[in-house]
Order: C-alpha cells, then structure tokens, then sequence
C-alpha cells in the first residue's frame, strides 16, 4: 500500500456529459501540457516511487484505519473511520498537494499558486512548497481568511504569500476565480495546483488519481480485518476530492453504497446551503460543466455552509455522474447537524474532526440503518482549525 | 434560409470593417447595464457618435473568469442593480439599429437557456455576433452550429499561447473575425503593449480569412494607433468602462471621440 495513481492512469475529457474545459484560450495549451505531463509522469517509475515514499515517509501514509467502538455503539453498526486528520497538515488534502507539486517541479515551474477554503489545501500546498522549494501563493477569501485564521498564520510561516479575496462574499468561489485569473496571467512559469476534483480536465481526472490512495488502502485495510466490504461508504463532498478518492476504490463493488453528503447550510428550504448535487441545475463553473448552484438567469449563487471547504456553488464533475448514474448517491445535512456531530465525535471517540468531515458523522448519526452492518467514514481532516468557529456558536 | 441568414450578421461585420475609413475599425466595449440600464443605452449611443465602427456589449456575468477588476466591478453592479440577460439583449436591441453589435457573453447563460434558444434569442436582438470567452474552439461546436443557423457569426478568441495547430483549426471555424487577446491576462489597462505583439498578430493574419481585431490591454490613442499598424480592429474595453463609471456617457464620448481621432487615416 504505498499509494499514488494507477500505473494506467487515464484524462477523462468527460464524465458522462459534465466536464470538458470551458476556460481562456490562453489556458488551453496549459492544460493540454498539463496532461502530457501527468500521463508521462504517472507511468514513469521515478516520478511515481519519489511519491511513495513523500506520502509514506513524509505524510505519514498509509492513515490508520480505525474501529470506532463507541460510536458504532451508538449507531448500531460498526464504524470504521479512514482517519485522513492523522496525515501531515491534518486533511487528505497532502495527498493531492504533494503529487502536483512534484508534478509543477517535473513541468519546470518554479512557481505554484493554489485557492483554499477552509485552508486545508491551502496549508497543504504551503508545505509541499515549503519541501520542494517552489514559490507559493495561495488566494483566499477574506470571509474565509477570518473563520479560518491558524490557517492563514500557518500558510505564513511555512513561507506562503497569502492573498486576500475581496469579491463576492469572500469564500471558496471567488477564490478558485482568483486563482484562474492569476494563472491565465502567468501561465508561463506557474503551475496551479486546484485543491479538489472540480476545474477543467485534466485536473478532475488529476485531482481524482492522486486520492485515490485513500480508497484503496481502506478497502484494502477492511479486507484484511472483516475479511469482507462495508456496506456503506460514506464521505463528505465540496468540490468533492476526498469523497472520489473514497469512492474510486468501490466503483466496481456492486454491493457497497457510496454517500456523499453535502452542506445543507441553513437548511435546503432556505436557499442558503452548499447542496449543488442535492438541488443544484446543470451549469458550468470553472471551468467544468457539472451541478451547479444557480439561478434561472444562469448566475451563479453564493452557497452558505458553515464549513468553509463545502461553501462552494459547483461540484466536481464525476460526482454528477455518478449521481445521474445511481452509483452513488447525494444527501444533505445542515449546519446545526454538522455543529453536533463535532462535538459528538469528540465525545465519544476522543477526535475532533474538521467540520467538513462532521457533515458525513452527522449523516451516519441520522441514518443508522440496519443494524449490524459495516459503515467506512472517510474522516477528511482534523477540526483544530475550527475551534474558534464552533465555540462561536456557544 | 440558414444560410442566407448566416450570411447577414458576417456580412454585417464585414462591411463594418471593409468601410470604416480608418487606420481600422473601432470597437468599443460596455457592459450592459452599467451603471443601470438606460445609462449604458447612454453609454452606447455616445460611443455610436464618437466613431465606432462596431460595439462589443458585454452581458454581466457573476464568475468573468477573463476579465480584469474594473470589467468585473462593473458586472457586480450591473447585477446588483438588476441586470439581466433579457435587460442587455434589450440593450443590444437598441444599438444594433446603428452598428453591429457584437455580444460578450460567458458559457453558463448561454448553457442556461440551450445553445439553440440563445442564438435565436440574441439573433432577434439584432446581434450580428457572439463572443463567449470560456467556450474555446473544442467546445464550441453545438453553439456555432446554432449560431450559423440564425445568422450570428460566432467570432473565436486567439491568445499569444495558442499553438499552431490550434490557431489554424480555429481560424478555420471563424465567423465574422479573429479576437485575438494581445496578451497573457485579463482584460485591463496597461502601460505598454506587449512586446511580442505584432508577431502575435501576424501569426493570427497568417492563418484567419476574415479580418482580426485586436483586444486586451489597449487604452490609449497612441496604443490603439500601433495596433491599428498591424491589425484590422481595435477593441478598448477597460479604459471605457473607467469613463463610463467616472464620468457616465460624457466621459465616455471624449475617450472614444480620442480613440477615433488617433485612428483617422492621414
């Protein structure tokens, strides 16, 4: 289990009908580089054992896969948590920082520009940088910039410009755009290293092999201790990286149900939620054509979640395949749900989990099931960033 | 019909860039709607009597992923104050009857409302052609076949980064004329044009059968003025939309008035 993609790994222009590459002509040529470059670096040797040994020596890889005693108790089922807060930087997000950034070095790029939610990816980035000694710049809302300040100071330290995004309400969304806007300025020397399965292909695709790692050392982890599959897999979805990464390893497991949950914000009634796949029309944002969050005049809409790395309008555009498909499936839970599920998490288990990776808690708390049947929790990140948010809310 | 149709909007172009008399022709861009409706209507028909040959009418768009701060600032307010896709065709609507109007449109509307219904929706505004900045030449083919059958040219953006190969399969597919974008960026002012611009441009005359109008980065009459030595239109965006939200139509009829006059033939 040393990770990394599948020596065949493939570029998906599409997935069903969602993807393509709606952007700039000036990034056309780019993103066709970027996927020779990938293509040729996934089946070479060196590129790929230099990433198994950063993601096992560096990133502590492969994460635990642990049995969550108390909480399966209190489910009636048993729970096993792929414990992605465990590797370096705390979230899955490494996995994918760490295999673009070779990639950037590989492409000769000396400069690598990444946007960030949550700041998960953002400080993911940072650190692979840090490693590889590239230039980093990491575009962040101001929203964001404030719920998630140990974030901002760590990007800081390990050597990151950060730079504050303005426009919009200041999140996830005008990020991303922000970034976009910098790479089609300095496309010549700059590599952007998106943070999750969503942008133009190739970086779904992309985004998509370089997690994959999760799901196939939890599969293979669970084989070897029931000796059997879950029936349910279950992993939270923004853009949706940690949750295709899951998901991949199951595709061809026709008896395991995948769950991705969604930001029902406020609540879906309300209007003010992150649930594209939940409710969300097909549209194009960033690049890729998938569901999106928007309104009859083909605007797009602000989302609202009170975890910064779910607060996006779009979604990656496999995940709307698989939706359209019925090999997955979407629900939503709201921010209170969330709110208790961190806490319960910490309660019962001792682990404080980003409150991305409480949306997926809360779903299996609301949706316990039959009872006596194995559950796989992708845990996406550690919640420390959150404290200050969470106890905000009293 | 379709194709006696997708003559009239082409055509239109061409004759706007065949007779304008000029070093080349002259394209504004505004946004719809900014700073409200009737105000760009405004905005619009002072650039008409400043001189331009033709106008590039930007739709407001949430997400202008090509576009620099001041354009993006304007689609936030135009939005904000209740701009719609109906708002600007109707905008369109009024100044197509004195020059050719050319929309500036991002893919999602267009996606929103099906390739199909937009090209007949814009054509019965009297646009003569499309720009949709995130739809490159591969995904655009749906688009260009709806525009072809309601006489809209659908007029394919170039960049300094587009290869060879490329630029001789898009140009091929180009209706109306060339955009070629004179830099690597998003759209705005800058202090100089870019030093690898006239070989930019003569690769895209190279390749184009139809004339090539040059866009991005171009503010003053001095620049306009070199441009027009190397190609057959000149865009200026940015620096129209800054008089527009300084000065409203007023300010606007100066810039286009000096753009005009840096671009008379001697």
């Amino acid at each position: 289990m040393t990770g990394g993609p599948r020596s065949e790994a493939t570029v998906e222009r599409r997935f069903g009908d969602y993807g393509g590459r709606y952007v700039p002509e000036t990034l056309v040529p780019a993103l066709d580089e970027l996927e020779g470059a990938w293509l040729e670096a996934s089946r070479d040797p060196g590129y790929r054992a230099e990433l198994a040994r950063l993601l096992r020596d560096y990133a502590g890889r492969p994460t635990p896969l642990y049995l969550a005693e108390r909480l399966s108790e209190r489910v009636g089922r048993t729970v096993y948590l792929k414990r992605e807060d465990l590797a370096h930087t705390g979230s899955h997000k490494i996995n994918n920082a760490l295999g673009q950034a070779l990639l950037a070095r590989r492409m000769g790029k000396q400069r690598v520009i990444a946007e960030t939610g949550a700041g998960q990816h953002g400080v993911a980035t940072a650190t692979a940088c840090a490693l590889l000694g590239l230039r980093c710049v990491v575009y962040m809302g101001a929203e964001d910039m404030r719920r998630q300040r140990p974030n901002v100071e760590r990007m800081k330290l390990l050597g990151a410009e950060v730079e504050p995004v303005e426009a919009g309400a200041g999140t996830l969304k005008e990020a991303v755009s922000a970034a976009i806007r910098d790479w089609v300025a300095n496309v010549a020397d700059t590599h952007y290293v998106i943070g999750s399965a969503v942008g133009p292909s190739p970086y779904p695709s992309l985004v998509r092999e370089l997690q994959r790692v999760i799901g196939e050392e939890a599969r293979a982890q669970l084989l070897e201790v029931e000796g059997r599959l879950p029936e349910r897999v279950i992993a939270c979805v923004g853009g949706g990286s940690n949750s295709i990464g899951t998901f991949v390893a199951f595709y061809d497991d026709a008896g395991v149900r995948l769950i991705g949950v969604e930001a029902a914000g406020e609540g879906i009634e309300t209007g003010r939620h992150g649930a594209p796949l939940t409710t969300g029309a097909r549209g194009i944002l960033h690049g890729a054509e998938s569901a999106v969050l928007q309104d009859e005049d083909g605007q797009i809409l602000e989302a609202h979640s009170i975890s910064a790395g779910l607060d996006y309008p779009g979604s990656g555009p496999e995940h709307a395949c698989l939706r359209d498909s019925g090999r997955a499936t979407y629900e939503a839970v709201t921010d209170e749900q969330a709110l208790a599920a961190f806490r319960e998490l910490a309660r019962l288990e001792g682990i404080i989990p980003a409150l991305e990776s409480a949306h997926a808690i809360a779903w299996l708390l609301a949706n316990p099931g039959e009872e006596g049947g194995i559950d796989l929790v992708t845990l996406s990140g550690r919640g420390d960033k959150d404290l200050a948010e969470v106890l905000a809310r009293g | 019909m379709a194709d006696a149709a997708a003559v009239a909007g082409a055509d239109r172009i061409a004759a706007a860039f065949a007779d304008h008399g000029r070093r080349a022709a002259l394209m504004p861009y505004l946004m719809a709607g900014f700073p409200d409706r009737d105000g760009s209507l405004a905005v619009g028909e002072a650039c008409v009597e400043a001189g331009a040959d033709l106008i590039e009418l930007g739709v407001p768009f949430s997400d202008p992923l090509a576009d620099g701060p001041v354009i993006h600032t304007a689609a936030t307010e135009a939005l904000a104050r209740g701009a719609t896709v109906d708002s600007a065709l109707s905008v369109c609507e009024s100044l197509s009857a004195r020059v050719p109007v050319v929309l500036m449109i991002y893919a999602n509307p267009v996606l929103a409302r099906g390739a199909e219904r937009f090209a007949r929706m814009a054509a019965d505004a009297g646009a003569a052609g499309l720009i949709v900045p995130d739809l490159p030449h591969d995904e655009a083919g749906e688009l260009r076949a709806a525009c072809d059958a309601h006489g809209l040219a659908l007029v394919p953006l170039v960049a300094p980064t587009t290869t060879g190969e490329r630029l001789a399969s898009i140009c091929a597919q180009a209706r109306g004329f060339v955009y070629t974008v004179s830099l690597t960026g998003t759209t705005g002012e800058r202090s100089q044009l870019p030093p690898e611009l006239s070989r930019t441009v003569e690769r895209v005359r190279a390749a184009a059968p139809v004339p090539v109008a040059v866009g991005f980065g171009i503010s003053t009459g001095e620049q306009a003025r070199r441009v027009a030595e190397l190609a057959d239109g000149v865009i200026v965006g940015s620096r129209v939309m800054r008089a527009a939200g300084e000065g409203g139509a007023q300010a606007v009829r100066e810039v286009v008035a000096e753009l005009a006059a840096a671009l008379a033939a001697d």
